[in-house]
């Protein structure tokens, strides 16, 4: 019988990190009681990020190295999907230029989002219906001197699930079960999520729900075997539910409080990262996801390695602390600050133009000259290579995954955006071509001329006449 | 075979208003304005013109679009009016269309015009403008700042300068255009500025500061043109003929081809060598007089400099400090201030251009006159260094018999 299984992790954490004592010192006043745990840092989107450009950038990560062909269906599981009517998660398969005969679904509506999705996906793969690319991302937004505003993170943690003679985990089982226990919620309507009593919901939720599913799940293994354990949820909760299933107190991964904060869906996905970046050949790995119910995965490491990219420790170590607790609230849109009247632009986007070349911009995809062999951005009629000039010899060539250097860049402190000063240049591209294109998570001075950059997803403009965004491609200095 | 249109037309008057934030005209002001004093230079009726070239680039800004505006601002006789647009080389784009139509022969006198309104949505800087329906959706969010500063750190990594060497260089230029706009009563910016306060202006886009960019002003400008025969037959004696337009766009290679080092205007070279060989000059150096040239930002300036043939590759930063661009030094650049101190009133500046030209060589520049200038050259260039238009004009003195 074939072994199915995690073939490949990847993992994205935004390299902002908010210092928790910046938001203790800003919101001590209001906070009182609740401002008591100021250690650590949590993760925060830039102004151009968002879930959807994190699962892209994770679900990069995931396929290092991979055929991209291999991957039959992508979810895309978050309860902070950027849009409610749009398939988020086929945004994402265009970003990674996958084939258009792809089941694309969103899994949402709960914080067990993505470790159900990683249940039906290997249902899949055992039903002969491919590889599929499960990627979780979490952005939420909390209140300001919440107690959630200090503990989330932002994040996003990708599973490519399937079979193979490659696996990283072996799966041995799993158990689910649904229980409408309201912990804490969110209306449609509401930005912010509404929390009920931390005991009650250690007690009657955590303890008494999910030792039974982790149990079910574990079958005829022993708990006392299980090597490491991910528990969705804070790292008290995880040590009182490994005590009550059995399982030794060593096992118990740590919840990146300190380093990133709680990503929410994606979380026992990154958790699951760390746990395998550890994992010894033949390890028993738990994996206990919590939310209206739990679903408790059991895993076998097989010695290989799960993320041939950053994993769990690049996301957590690309991490640059920082105080500004007010460009926190800004990117996340819970103060509106003056950008003056360039911001003003009306950033419409032309669907019919933008549909026809949805390639070029959301995949970055340009074209190669098949008599010159000369790159371009974008794919013309007509070839750029001013030797050449052929008409209707190009043929399309992905560009997000070469490198590049800096040929001219500004800093200009004049134009709009939400993270002045605004980074821009040309950027040659290894192998031949030129993009003119912006920059982003750069400091100011870190730019030079022949400075290498790879390339990112982001937000490229909001239309907050329409409350949409466009995303695209940015160049971002290479760094180890 | 194409002769070229050296010395087949000549400029019978020229106009230009006061530039600089005119809160006190409407376009159709600085329009007559304009149109006052060209028409009273070339010392004939309105009714002469029989055909005309308006030149508006930001229509968004009130000048509206169409050839409406100036037909209706001088109430011409119902002559065909054609509105052209070329990014910053709009002005020359009007005067090409006029001296054309005049060495062709489909018109006697034509007028080339240029205007542009920027100051009247209580908006400061350049308006937003959208870049088109797929452009936008790749292209950075630029500013024409950033876009031009661009050119500085590639121009200083291509010749292995420091960039604190490129920078005194930059603030040399704008330095010296200050000087020569304390001279120039129709600018807009006539103060003097100092070395280090240039060099110590708050960053607007890097490496250019404040003092590197020029003003963003209203403005119009005018010439009437006709064939040397019917000037001499209207009693002008020492004229000025056009001795080259020469017009080169992009084509895609700067933005999308390794060729292209980012340091240089690319356009402008084919433009300025094009232009040379129609106006028959072989040393522009030795046989120009004097130049004005795009200066929306000091360091387009600087590398224009060995784009236009003037200082040879990597030799501008030292040039310009050596004072051969001053006005009173080898090819003097931008006597009336440029578009760093004249303004900048973007449909409006190749035309300003010429009239600063013309004006020289008329020997009508008062304080700021030159010793006997006999070839002048213009240039502009719309868009950004690496999407644009590049125009080179060169305009020269006729001496009467």
């Amino acid at each position: 019988m074939n072994a199915f299984g995690i073939l490949q992790f990847g993992a994205y954490l935004p390299r902002l990190r908010l210092e928790r004592s910046a938001i203790a010192e800003a919101t001590g006043w209001a906070a009182g009681l609740r401002g008591g745990k100021a250690k650590g840092a949590r993760s925060y989107c830039a102004w151009d990020e968002d879930s959807l450009t994190m699962a892209v950038e994770a679900a990069r990560d995931c396929l290092s190295g991979r055929d991209r062909g291999e991957v039959a269906a992508l979810t895309f599981a978050s309860t902070t999907h950027p849009f409610a009517d749009r398939n988020n998660a086929g945004v994402v398969a265009d970003a990674l230029d996958l084939r258009p005969a792809l089941r694309t679904l969103d899994s949402a509506g709960h914080q067990r989002a993505g470790v159900s999705a990683m249940l039906d996906a290997v249902r899949t793969a055992r039903s002969g219906a491919g590889t599929t690319l499960v990627v979780a991302a979490e952005s939420r937004a909390a209140k300001p001197a919440s107690e959630q505003e200090s503990r989330f993170g932002h994040g996003a943690a990708a599973v490519l699930i399937g079979t193979g003679p490659d696996l990283a985990a072996e799966w041995i089982g799993d158990a689910t079960l649904r229980a409408d226990f309201v912990d804490h919620f969110r209306t449609a309507e509401a930005e912010t999520d509404y929390a009920y009593e931390e005991r009650w919901v250690r007690d009657e939720g955590y303890l008494a729900l999910m030792p039974q599913t982790i149990k079910a799940a574990l079958g005829a293994i022993e708990s006392a075997v299980v090597k490491h354990l991910v528990v969705q949820g804070p790292q008290r909760f995880a040590t009182a539910v490994a005590k009550a299933s059995g399982i030794a107190a060593t096992a118990v991964i740590d919840d990146l409080h300190a380093e990133c904060g709680d990503t929410g869906v994606a979380h026992p996905l990154l958790l699951l990262g760390a746990a395998l970046e550890r994992a010894q050949a033949g390890d028993i790995v738990v994996v206990a996801s919590f939310g209206q119910g739990c679903d408790a995965i059991v895993l076998r490491a097989t010695g290989r390695k799960a993320s041939q990219g950053r994993g769990c420790a690049g996301a957590v170590a690309s991490g640059v602390p920082n105080r500004e607790y007010l460009r926190f609230l800004s990117n996340s849109g819970v103060v509106a600050i003056d950008w003056g009247m360039r911001a003003e632009r009306d950033n419409r986007t032309a669907q019919p133009a933008a549909w026809r070349r949805h390639r070029d911009v959301t995949a970055f995809v340009g074209g190669r000259c098949r008599k010159c062999d000369t790159v371009q951005y974008p794919l013309a009629r007509a070839c750029v290579n001013p030797a050449c000039r052929e008409f209707d010899t190009q043929v399309p060539e992905p560009l997000a995954e070469k490198a590049g250097r800096i040929k001219t860049f500004t800093e200009d402190w004049l134009a709009v955006t939400r993270s002045p000063p605004h980074v821009y240049g040309n950027v040659e591209l290894e192998g031949g071509g030129n993009v003119f294109i912006e920059f982003t998570d750069t400091r100011p001075g870190e730019s030079s001329v022949g400075l290498p950059v790879r390339f990112v997803f982001r937000v490229k403009d909001y239309d907050v006449l329409r409350g949409f965004h466009r995303y695209f491609w940015k160049a971002v200095p290479v760094r180890n | 075979m194409a002769t070229g249109i050296k010395d087949k037309v000549a400029i019978l008057g020229m106009g230009c208003s006061r530039f600089g934030e005119r809160w006190d005209a409407s376009p159709d002001d600085l329009m007559v304005e304009a149109f006052a004093e060209a028409i009273a230079d070339a010392g004939i009726e309105r009714d002469r013109i029989e055909a005309a070239w308006l030149g508006v680039f930001y229509q968004e800004q009130g000048v509206a679009r169409s050839g409406l505006p100036l037909s209706l601002a001088l109430r011409l006789p119902n002559v065909p009016v054609t509105r052209v647009e070329n990014l910053c080389a709009t002005g020359s784009e009007a005067l090409r269309g006029a001296v054309y139509a005049v060495a062709a022969g489909a018109a006697d006198i034509a007028l080339a015009f240029g205007v542009e309104k920027l100051k009247d949505t209580g908006f400061a800087g350049l308006p937003e403008r959208t870049k088109g329906t797929f452009d936008d959706l790749w292209q950075p969010g630029f500013t024409p700042p950033g876009a031009f500063a661009q050119l500085g750190a590639a121009y200083a990594a291509r010749h292995g300068l420091p960039m604190a060497d490129v920078k005194r260089a930059m603030a040399h230029v704008s330095w010296k255009s200050h000087e020569n706009a304390v001279h120039s009563p129709k600018a807009h910016l006539r103060n003097r500025i100092t070395i280090d306060q240039a060099l110590a202006a708050p960053m607007v886009a890097y490496p250019l500061g404040l003092y590197d960019c020029c003003g963003v002003s209203d403005g119009a400008a005018c010439a009437i043109v006709t064939t040397p025969a019917i000037a001499a037959s209207l009693g002008k004696r020492d004229m000025v003929t056009v001795k080259a337009l020469a017009l080169a766009p992009s084509n895609g290679v700067e933005m999308g081809h390794a060729s292209w080092d980012g340091g240089h205007t690319l356009t402008t070279r084919i433009a300025a060598q094009r232009a040379y060989k129609e106006a028959g000059i072989s040393d522009p150096s030795r046989e120009i007089n004097l130049m004005e040239v795009h200066d929306c930002f000091s360091i387009t300036e600087l590398v224009l400099m060995e784009d236009l043939g003037f200082s040879a590759h990597g030799r501008a930063v030292h040039d310009i400090l050596d004072g051969r661009y001053d006005r009173d030094g080898a090819v003097p650049c931008q006597t009336d201030g440029g578009l760093k101190c004249f303004g900048h009133p973007v449909g409006a500046s190749g035309l300003r251009m010429a009239y600063e030209i013309y004006t020289q060589l008329l020997g009508r520049a008062g304080e700021r006159q030159l010793a006997s200038p006999s070839l002048g050259l213009t240039h502009n260039l719309g868009g950004i260094p690496n999407r644009n238009v590049a125009s080179v004009s060169v305009l020269g003195l006729h001496r009467g018999q």
